[in-house]
This record gives C-alpha cells, structure tokens and sequence, in this order.
C-alpha cells in the first residue's frame, strides 16, 4: 500500500515539472531565439527552415547598430534616466512615507486619501495635460520632462508609508533622547533598519523607468534624445527595416535588467508581492 | 551627510512638512493639478498650444459616434475580459503547482522563468513577437508547418490579431499573477487543512471551501489589477501591428496617443483619458460590489 502511494506521488511528480519545464522553455524560448538571431546576417534570419542557433557568430548587427545609430546615446540616456529616477524616488517617497507613518501634521489625512485615490488611476488621464506642461514649461525634448513628473508615485508613498509603521516608536524616542536631529533620526535609525523597503521601492522604479515608453516617446523628440525603447521603436517603420540591428538593440536593451533581477531576485519577488499583499 | 538643519526645521513639529515637502511638491504639480486640468481639456477644442475654445460636452459627444473610438474601446475591452479569462485560471494553477510539494525543489527556478516578461521592456516584446508571429518566417509558422498544418496568419489578418494578442497577454503577465497568486496561497494557515484532513474533506472540497475563499482578497485584487492594466495596453501592440491590421488592434491608449499626439486634437485626446477613467473606475465598482456580494453569501 504504502510502495503504491509513493508510486503514484513519483508518477505525479514527474508529469507535474515536465509539463512546467516544457512551458518554461515556450517562456525562454523568445529570448533565446532573439538573442541567437541577433548574431545572423539578414539572409540567414529570412530562409527556411528557421535554425534556432545561428550558424557561425556574426557580429555585424551590432556593428551596424552602433554605427548606424546613436544606440551608445541612448543607452546612456537610459542609464542616466533610471539611475536618477531611482535615487529620487528611493529618498523622497522614502521621507515621505515615513512622515505619513510616525508623524501628525495638519492636512495628513486629506493627502493621504488623495494619494490612495491616485492609486486607482489610470495614468493615460494625465499624458495629455502634462505634454500642456511641458510644452509651457519648454521642457520638452529634456530629461526634465521624462524624469520629474513621475519621479514620485502615489504607490511607492503608499508601500514606504505601510512598512514605515512597523518602526518601534520607542526607538524614535530614544534616538531624539540622544540628541538626533529629525533628519538624523530618518538617515541614521530609520533607513538602515527599514533597508527592504527601500530595496523593493528602488527596484520598482529601476524596473519601471527601465522599460516605460509612452511618457518619453510623447516628450523626447531629437534622435539624440531618445531613450532604448523609443529608439527601438523607431528603428521598426515601414520599410526596409533591419531586422538584424534591431535584435541586437533588443537584446543589449534587456540584458542587464535581467542580471539585475537574477542578482535581486529574491527582493524582486518580495517587492512584487508585497504590493499585492499591502493593496489587497 | 550633514544632518545639521536651523533649529525651526528640526522640532519634531515642522520637520515632518520638511520631509513631505518634495513629495507634496511633485505631487501636486505632476498628478492632482492634471487631473483636473484634463477635466478642463477635456471640455474644450485644442488643437496643439493654440488658444482653445469652450465646446461643453460635444468631445464626448463625438467620442459615441466616432467609429475608431468604438473599435478601440471593444478592443481593449475583448482584451481585458479576455485577459481575465485567461490569465487568472492559468496563473492559479500554477500557483497551485509551485505551492504543491512536488515542485518544491524546482519553485525557486519557474518563479524566475515565468516573470522573466513583467521586467522585459514592452517595446522589446513587441520585437521578440514580431519575429515569432512573422507569417513566412516566424517561428510559430515553422511549428505549424512541421506538424502539417497551413501557416496562420497570426498578426497579418484582422481575424486572427487580437487573439494573438491575448496570446502575447498570457505570456507576458501570467507569471505575475501566479506570483501574486502563489503569496495569497502562501498566507492560507497550514491548520485549516489539517484539521479538514481530520473531518475527511477530499481535495476538491478543500479547494472548494478553503482555498478559493481564502484567497478572495487576493483574488479581487489580481481581477482588478488585470482590468485596470489591460485598458493601458499600448508599447507591445504599438511595436507589433501599430494597431492593424485594419484597426483590428488599435487599443484605447494607442488611440489616445493618435489623437493627441500625432494630429494634437488635445482636448478630444483628453476626453479619450478620461472616458478610460470612467470605464476602469466602473468595472472596479462593479467587480468590488460583485466580489462584496460573494463575501456575504459566503
């Protein structure tokens, strides 16, 4: 009897992960054969039957991209963008949410329901009369324009602000005792024991500046300006498009945000659910 | 760091306006003032930055007749119930799988694998698909040819895109939703279990009585998230069929985007923003409502 069950659970578990693993390759295999084609000349991409490893290492693509485009431009572009973005918003929606968890000001209440209602928004109501915005405040075509008006976001106060109020008072208490300032109190007490937090806030903005593209390509607008996804983007038109260079830019585009996920995975994973958990 | 302020700014009674000062700044500037200042547009004619003229409701109005609107707003629409339909079933069983003791030692592995396309720019899913769905030589059509089939026109005919989109949906945000999924799972106490093990309760009556109404909250979360998510729906389709063929995958935010910023018709573009509010802001009420109803019945 007990030699059947642990048949039938061996049984179980073998069909279960194959069935997984196979769907783990129909996930991967995209990647793969984008990465693979980028090392194909032209022909080799368009002839039959599709090889999924290319035949001898063809770095042409790359050299047509980066010559033919200002691809290292926009890959700067993006570093600097997403580099700044996550900064901002680690600090500010950091000190705010701590503020809205471990302080009483007047008004707190009132701004923190507006904060909660933006949570439900949909961001394509604010695209057009932010594109007024900066067009009045001539920023089109500048970082400015892709960086502030999203440096801070509703959610990341609201998540900094629910695991700012697990943080014992006490030890805020005795960190004034000891003579902290406010500030003091915040960089030196609050932000080291509340590292997770600032780990998960960062990567979500990492992530989400990293792959936006409806916001910078409505506001960027000269070839040098653009960011990976908007040049990528138009790289693909109409004609004669070449499908090589554009692999290459999709795979030079991808592959560090996947490195940082596998070294952060676990923070990753923390910080995608925790939203979940928090909200619902 | 000089933590150093003038002593006004550092009593326990104003550092706090310090602090949500920046926060408050932004915020007020980048998000409240333009959803009110969309309302505005939205009532007005604007073409470009010219001066604008007051038009009361005849934007929304135009919007109910204008065929493209229409489109787009079924589009969207069969994509989001769609996306429901597909990805939430698919994402609980495999949350199920990951949380079951069979894979224990592989979980950490899918989970990666799976939510490999939520960090992926959606631009470059656009890429990746536009060579997998490519008619003569993708390499979906090179499957369909090896098992004897005729090519399917998989983005090339208006028939077939949006279901190639959904497609391209469950691929993309599945892992997600089984993650979130997976965590809800996870917060489930381990006694209720055990002690419908004692009282006798098969398998299928403990997914039936515990599982699924533990994970209610969880679970009206993921639906409304999939909804609101699915109305935003934009850089993937805009890379892969540009809304074609025929429209036949034009979505909402792509028509947003047409409208206002490639013929700059701002005040009808800001009606489109805001009908989107409407419809999402619905549909949360209703599921909420919906979900509320479940809960007393329970």
């Amino acid at each position: 009897m007990r030699n059947r069950t642990n048949r039938a659970e061996l049984v179980a578990r073998v069909a279960l992960n194959s069935l997984l693993l196979l769907l783990v390759v129909v996930w991967v295999i995209p990647y793969i054969f984008t990465l693979a084609s980028s090392f194909k000349p032209q022909s080799e991409i368009f002839r039959l039957p599709i090889r999924l490893l290319p035949e001898s290492t063809f770095t042409g693509n790359y050299e047509f991209l980066v010559t033919q485009y200002p691809y290292l431009r926009w890959y700067m572009n993006t570093i600097l963008i997403t580099a700044i973005q996550t900064t901002v918003s680690m600090f500010f929606c950091g000190i705010a949410g701590y503020a809205f968890a471990k302080y009483e000001f007047r008004f707190k209440k009132t701004l923190f329901m507006l904060v909660l209602i933006s949570l439900m928004l949909p961001i394509q109501v604010l695209i057009t009369p932010l594109f007024i915005q900066m067009a009045r405040l001539q920023w089109l075509d500048t970082y400015r324009a892709v960086l502030i008006p999203f440096a801070v976001q509703p959610f990341f106060i609201f998540l900094m602000r629910q695991y700012m109020l697990s943080v014992p008072d006490d030890l805020l208490h005795s960190g004034r005792i000891d003579g902290c300032t406010e500030l003091g109190i915040f960089v030196r007490i609050v932000a080291p024991i509340q590292r997770s937090a600032f780990a998960i806030v960062g990567i979500l903005s990492f992530v989400g500046a990293w792959t936006s593209f409806l916001w910078p390509v409505i506001v960027l607008r000269s070839r040098d300006m653009y960011v990976l996804n908007v040049g990528i983007a138009t790289m693909v038109g109409p004609y004669n498009v070449p499908y090589g260079a554009v692999l290459a830019a999709s795979s030079l585009a991808t592959i560090p945000i996947i490195v940082f996920f596998l070294l952060m995975q676990r923070n990753f994973i923390d910080g995608m659910t925790a939203g979940a958990l928090k909200s619902a | 760091m000089t933590t150093r302020l003038p002593g006004w700014l550092n009593q326990k009674n104003s550092a706090p306006y310090l602090f949500v000062a920046p926060f408050f700044i932004l915020f007020l500037s980048f998000w409240v003032y333009p959803v009110f200042y969309s309302l505005y547009l939205s009532i007005q004619r604007a073409t470009g930055l010219g001066p604008m003229q007051f038009v009361g409701l005849d934007n929304y109005v135009r919007l109910i007749g204008d065929p493209r609107f229409l489109k787009s707003l079924a589009n969207t629409s069969v994509f989001a119930f769609g996306s429901v339909l597909l990805q939430v079933p698919i994402g609980l069983a495999l949350a199920l799988a990951f949380n079951s003791t069979l894979t224990h030692r592989l979980r950490g592995f899918y989970r990666v694998a799976y939510f490999l396309p939520i960090i992926t720019p959606g631009v470059v899913v656009g890429i990746m698909f536009s060579v997998i769905y490519e008619f003569d030589y993708g390499l979906l059509n090179q499957l369909v040819r090896s098992v004897g089939l005729d090519p399917i026109p998989w983005i090339r005919s208006p028939d077939y895109a949006m279901g190639s989109i959904l497609l391209l949906g469950i691929w993309i945000w599945t892992g997600l939703k089984a993650l979130y999924l997976l965590a809800g799972l996870q917060s489930i106490p381990k006694d209720y279990y055990e002690s419908a093990v004692i009282d006798g309760a098969s398998p299928s009556q403990q997914f039936l009585r515990i599982t699924l109404p533990q994970l209610r909250p969880i679970l009206m979360f993921v639906i409304i998230q999939t909804v609101i998510g699915s109305y935003a729906l934009f850089d993937q389709v805009w890379v892969l069929t540009e809304g074609g063929p025929r429209d036949a995958t034009l979505t909402m935010t792509m028509y947003l985007y047409e409208v206002g910023f490639q013929q700059f018709r701002l005040g009808y573009s800001a009606a489109i923003g805001y009908s989107i509010v409407f419809i999402v802001l619905g549909l949360t009420l209703v599921l909420l409502t919906a979900f509320k109803g479940l809960k007393d019945q329970a």
